[in-house]
């Protein structure tokens, strides 16, 4: 029987769907992406296995129990951290065990939050607050709090996605030997399809909406551990990245269109008394100008 | 000194102390002008200085009930205005809270609020004299508290308010994945998230405690600068009505630069 299980899921908001029968299963221990274009339903799918928003109509069970609600089971990695921006590092972790752990000795709770800051290699950070930190690094402390709850599942909506190229893939890399070391079911949400390929079991591709559902999975079968510069070179895995990409292209053929829009630019005047003044008389910016959007 | 070091030092001088300072003369000069010429009984700048000399030489004398040196009068004000003001904040950041976070109880209580917001303190008095009349001696003073309560709980209740419901989404929705008490959701996520709003409603209530105190030592006679401003018009003493009201300004400044200091410590956050 499959750990997760999500039966014909459908979501709409405000009469327009994002999600229509929607179905997905995934056994304990498996590490699932789903890759899809932006603003197709991919954060949509995560709240609603996460339990934070209901559906329309369809059921989602975890190990049988249905979801109904949010729950720390289901260890969420908010797309834009949400981190508590009052609270430093060690402190925003230490919330969220506490509130999972509560039988801890202070000793313990402080031991435990140490652990997970000293995972994500960020020890020398401990004391600082959000905004100190780059973005990077606020991810990597949003990981280490949903790893610190230790979730039976790990829900991952784009991790990474707001990271140069660089340290993505250090992060790949860490998300990867984490996998690896305790084997917890992962549901990543990604747009990179070698991102994909790098970490995932099986890779789902995301339709197209309005309505968008879930397309057949993808089963990786390349070797693990999966060397990022070997992989480039693995016709396995150059043939698997050709086939994701074009079903990727092929939902957007079908809808490809531009639309020419008139683009009127705010008339601003600036209100702050101590700007310098220029020695020129102010130009009002009311232009309108012509905009091109293809979209995919 | 370095030149660009003096350059500088030249220019907050200019800035902080010269351009204020040009402000100050204007202003005096008028006084000067206008009570010399169509407003015959405004005292002149240099008249209200020395009548006021006893009053700030020795700021907390005391020679009689209404005849006190100008800071022990300002002491004795900001004392009722603190009282009145710590009852705004205890009554005003709850009714926000609850605005912020219940419709229904915005929408009982929202039409109200704003009903009972834009009325003068001058109108609140009578009605705060009436309501402790079994007081007594003390149902001015009682009058006066709920005044200042009443009048300057506004902007702590609606920025409050306005703080609970900008309070992100996903702010909350780590406390629903934690499944934490509503208790817990309140101070740990909610309160320090609000925050920064509810310090300007703070300061705002401030600034307008400190508007009413005056106009309720007016009507009530308490010692105070107020009280003392209108007793020194019926005294025809008019230079002590200058010089209260320039320590009632100041006083006010200091207030609100204050409430700045700690409203922007909590910014940050
Ligand atoms: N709370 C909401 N109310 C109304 N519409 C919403 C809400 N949340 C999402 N939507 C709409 O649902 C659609 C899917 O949004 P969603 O955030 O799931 O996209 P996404 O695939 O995660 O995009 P991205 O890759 O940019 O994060 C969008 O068109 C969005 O406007
Ligand atoms: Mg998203």
């Amino acid at each position: 029987m499959s750990f997760l299980e999500l039966k014909n899921v459908s979501k709409s908001y405000g009469g327009t769907p994002v999600l229509r029968d929607v179905n997905l299963s995934i056994a304990e221990g498996e590490f699932v992406a789903i890759v899809g274009y932006s603003g197709q339903g991919k954060t949509t799918l995560m709240s609603l296995i996460a339990g934070l928003t209901k559906p329309d109509s369809g059921s989602l069970t975890l190990s049988g129990q249905p979801i109904t609600g949010p729950g720390p089971d289901r260890g969420l990695v908010f797309q834009n951290y949400s981190l508590l921006p009052w609270l430093t590092v060690a402190e925003n972790i230490e919330l969220a065990v506490k509130a999972v752990f509560p039988d801890q000795t202070p000793a313990e709770c402080t031991a435990h939050v140490d652990k997970y800051i000293a995972m994500v290699k960020l020890s020398h950070a401990k004391d600082r607050r959000p905004s100190q930190l780059s973005g990077g690094m606020r991810q990597r402390v949003s990981v280490a709090r949903t790893l610190a709850i230790n979730p039976r599942i790990l829900l991952l909506d784009e991790p990474l996605s707001a990271l140069d190229a660089l340290t993505r893939a250090n992060l790949q890399d860490e998300i990867s030997s984490i996998w690896q070391s305790d084997r917890k079911t992962v549901v990543l949400i990604t747009n990179s399809v070698d991102e994909a390929l790098l970490l995932a079991d099986r890779v789902i591709p995301l339709t197209l909406g309005p309505g968008a559902t879930l397309a057949a999975s993808i089963p990786i079968d390349l070797p693990r551990p999966r060397d990022r510069k070997a992989l480039n070179h693995d016709p396995q895995f150059k043939r698997l990245r050709a086939q994701i990409t074009e079903q990727l292209l092929g939902f957007g053929a079908s809808r490809t269109s531009s639309t020419t829009r008139k683009l009127v630019l705010p008339d601003i005047m600036p209100e702050n008394l101590d700007a310098p003044r220029v020695n020129r008389p102010p130009r009002r910016l009311s232009e309108e100008k012509q905009e091109t959007v293809v979209s995919l | 000194m370095n030149s660009q070091k003096f350059d500088h030092f030249v220019r907050r001088f200019v800035d902080l102390i010269l351009l204020p300072c040009i402000g100050l003369g204007i202003v005096l000069v008028l006084w000067s002008i206008s009570s010399a010429t169509w407003a015959k009984e405004l005292p002149s700048p240099t008249k209200t200085w020395e009548a006021s000399k006893p009053y700030v030489v020795e700021p907390f004398a005391k020679r009689g009930e209404m005849d006190q040196g100008i800071l022990r009068f300002t002491w004795y004000s900001l004392q009722l205005v603190a009282k009145g003001y710590v009852i705004a904040l205890l009554i005003g950041t709850p009714i926000g809270f609850f605005l912020g976070l219940s419709k229904t109880f915005t929408k009982i209580f929202d039409p109200l609020i704003q009903i009972l917001r834009p009325v003068s303190p001058l109108a609140w008095l009578p009605l705060g004299l009436v309501l402790f009349i079994s007081m007594g001696k003390e149902a001015g003073t009682y009058g006066a508290l709920f005044t200042i309560a009443i009048c300057s709980m506004w902007p702590t209740v609606l920025n409050t308010a306005v703080g609970v419901r900008a309070v992100p989404q996903d702010y909350l929705n780590v406390g629903r994945v934690l499944k934490l008490s509503r208790w817990k959701t309140l101070t740990t996520i909610l309160l320090p998230a609000t925050l920064p709003y509810m310090f300007t409603g703070f300061r705002l209530s401030l600034g307008i405690s400190w508007l009413v105190i005056v106009a309720a030592e007016m009507l009530t006679g308490t010692p105070g600068v107020g009280g003392f401003l209108w007793q020194e018009y019926n005294s025809l003493i008019y230079e002590h009505i200058i010089l209260s009201i320039i320590v009632i300004g100041v006083v006010g400044f200091i207030l609100d630069r204050l409430m700045s200091l700690v409203e922007s410590r909590f910014k940050t956050a």
